[in-house]
């Protein structure tokens, strides 16, 4: 058997480089995506193909008429997150909530990986719900001139984003050291007062991670979007907004990108966007990490 | 035990490898040998009418394979000239920032009339206003009138529905009905138009929401909502969209449909583009709505 031993040698080999390869590869890949986004999106702020920067913070996008004012679709997409928040956010920890610390445990095991398959639903599957039972109802139930709004991207999305919210809030939940609430309780607090006075507080930056991911898993999403938003660069002002069709970011990429002469003006834009959407995810998921980081050097020091 | 390990791996390998090659390459069954391939991409308005004649050509000619797809006159166009399809549908014509583009890239893109096209003005089937003219449809989508009651109907706001701007049928109707075909004229649609994906998106929209109006290629057009009768001034006649009405001019809002090929098309193409012009394929456009270009 000795004679053979070079063979395993080699596959370790060839198994550990294959390993290291696809670890880099990831930086590579968002390094190289990062450089195309910045090379493609860039000639918009500079060069010959320049757009005035107050033409670029214009409130109309009509780019058939090279009209490019970006800023109706950042609020279209920060309103349809807006809209998700409020739904997914009370949901989403409610839901953890109960699975963590109030369901039996039967309950338990099948609530959580059901939340999980909600969460692996084609988003254009929903879009499909949405345009076909969801706008309707909304349009007889609010009374609203069409039920192609802001709102009705942000409930879709909000389905979207609760499957993460619960799964990492959850966790966070599940955390807390049994002895924070055997002695909350001791203290002769009820159940709900050892859940929003201790449980959740100390599971806080666990909580605030999850709805970080969930708010940054919807400002990226297409599909649903597209078909339920309507698509109109309005500007949204206020609350009423809500209740009012948007055009997303995404949702202009993918319509538009089709159909724009590569390496034109609108090309960049579009790219300029995709920028836009780039930084504000990687805010978002930054952000989540730095609570994470916190927690556990907090963590830390409480074990030490 | 080791190397049966690997055997078994190799047997795998080879068997999916088959399994793929498999896939790749149908073994051929009787007669029909395909010897050529056509792509044709673009109009979604033309997509319907594509797949009918590729259907029909290829029951015709089984050696010939034509695969259809939409996306938009845009989306054709840009193809055509990225080079990755044969012939490129469009219901507008190409644009000269995109025949720069093509001839640029050393192709010199060749125009064909395919078919003509009426654009139908639809409402939901509640909506009791039966024709407009064009400048009220005009003022409805620039934003002039945003009341169904300023024009007769029920008191409820209008809910403006278009295609998105990637569109032909977009680009169009802005020209025609929106500057009611004024080249100097500069008004743009109503900011809070909504512009769908589909032109299902639309039909869908308006045959559900009572304040909707929307506008699609009469091919398009379903039973689900009402077609309205369209006039070129106040004083009449208000003509619905047919195949007559579109022939002789007397609906306004009708537009040739194209068809483009990189070059001066040769081989199959040429074949292909030949027999839909021919009397025998316009005969299938007038099925799905659309106005022959031929006279038969």
């Amino acid at each position: 058997m000795k004679k053979k031993n070079w063979l395993p040698e080699a596959v370790e080999f060839v198994v550990t480089r294959l390993i290291k390869v696809s670890g880099y590869s990831a930086i590579i890949f968002v390094a190289l995506i990062f450089y195309f986004l910045l090379s493609e999106g860039l000639p918009t702020l500079a060069g010959k193909d320049k757009i005035a920067l107050d033409s670029l913070l214009g409130t109309r996008w009509y780019p058939v008429e090279e009209y490019y004012g970006v800023l109706p679709l950042i609020g279209g997409s920060l309103m349809v997150t807006l809209g998700a928040a409020i739904i997914a956010v009370p949901v989403g920890i409610g839901t953890a909530i109960f699975i963590a610390e109030i369901a039996p445990r039967w309950a338990r095991d099948i609530l959580k990986p059901l939340v999980e398959v909600l969460g692996g639903l084609p988003s254009v599957v929903l879009g499909f719900l949405g345009i076909l039972a969801l706008s309707p109802f909304l349009r007889r139930f609010l009374d609203l001139p069409t039920g192609l709004t802001a709102f009705t991207g942000g409930i879709l999305l909000g389905g979207i984003a609760i499957p993460t919210i619960v799964s990492v809030a959850e966790d966070a939940l599940d955390a807390v050291p049994k002895s924070y609430r055997d002695a909350a309780l001791a203290l002769g607090a009820t159940k709900w007062q050892t859940i929003w006075r201790v449980t959740l507080p100390a599971a806080r930056s666990g909580v605030l991670t999850a709805v970080m991911l969930g708010i940054g898993r919807t400002i990226g999403e297409t599909m649903a979007v597209m078909m339920v938003t309507g698509n109109a660069a309005v500007m949204p002002f206020g609350l009423s907004a809500l209740f009012l069709p948007v055009r997303t970011m995404t949702a202009s990429i993918a319509a538009e990108m089709g159909e724009v002469a590569n390496g034109s003006q609108h090309y960049h834009v579009l790219f300029l966007i995709g920028i836009i959407l780039f930084l504000i995810s990687l805010t978002i998921n930054v952000t989540a990490s730095a609570v994470v980081f916190r927690q556990q050097k907090r963590s830390e020091r409480i074990l030490s | 035990m080791k190397h049966v390990y690997w055997l078994r791996l190799l047997v795998l390998v080879i068997v999916l490898a088959a399994c793929t090659s498999g896939a790749d390459s149908p073994t051929p069954e009787g007669p029909p040998v395909t010897t050529a391939y056509i792509e044709n991409k673009g109009s979604d308005t033309i997509v319907n009418l594509a797949l009918a004649w590729a259907e029909a050509y290829q029951g015709l000619h089984p050696e010939v394979r034509i695969s259809v797809t939409g996306g938009g006159s845009g989306t054709g166009i840009a193809a055509l000239i990225n080079g990755t399809v044969d012939i490129a549908n469009a219901s507008r014509q190409i644009k000269d920032e995109e025949l720069r583009e093509a001839q640029a890239n050393g192709s010199d893109p060749v125009e064909f009339v395919i078919a003509r096209d009426a654009i139908a003005v639809i409402v939901n089937k509640n909506n009791p206003i039966d024709q407009l003219t064009l400048q009220q449809i005009s003022d409805i989508y620039s934003g002039e009138i945003s009341n169904w009651q300023e024009l007769g109907g029920e008191d409820r706001p209008i809910v403006r529905l278009s295609r998105e701007t990637n569109s032909g049928t977009h680009i169009y109707f802005l020209e025609v009905v929106l500057r009611l075909g004024q080249s100097d004229n500069t008004t743009l649609f109503s900011q809070d138009t909504l512009l769908l994906p589909s032109s299902e998106g639309i039909i869908a929209e308006v045959s559900d929401n009572p304040n909707a109006i929307g506008y699609d290629g009469l091919g398009y057009v379903t039973e689900a909502v009402k077609v309205l009768a369209v006039g070129r001034d106040l004083s009449g006649p208000y003509v619905l969209p047919s195949a007559v009405s579109v022939n002789n001019g007397e609906y306004p809002i009708a537009r040739d449909l194209y068809m483009y090929t990189v070059n001066e098309p040769t081989g199959v193409v040429r074949e292909y583009l030949d027999w839909v012009l021919s009397p025998d394929a316009q005969e299938i456009i007038t099925d799905l709505g659309f106005v022959p270009v031929t006279k038969p």
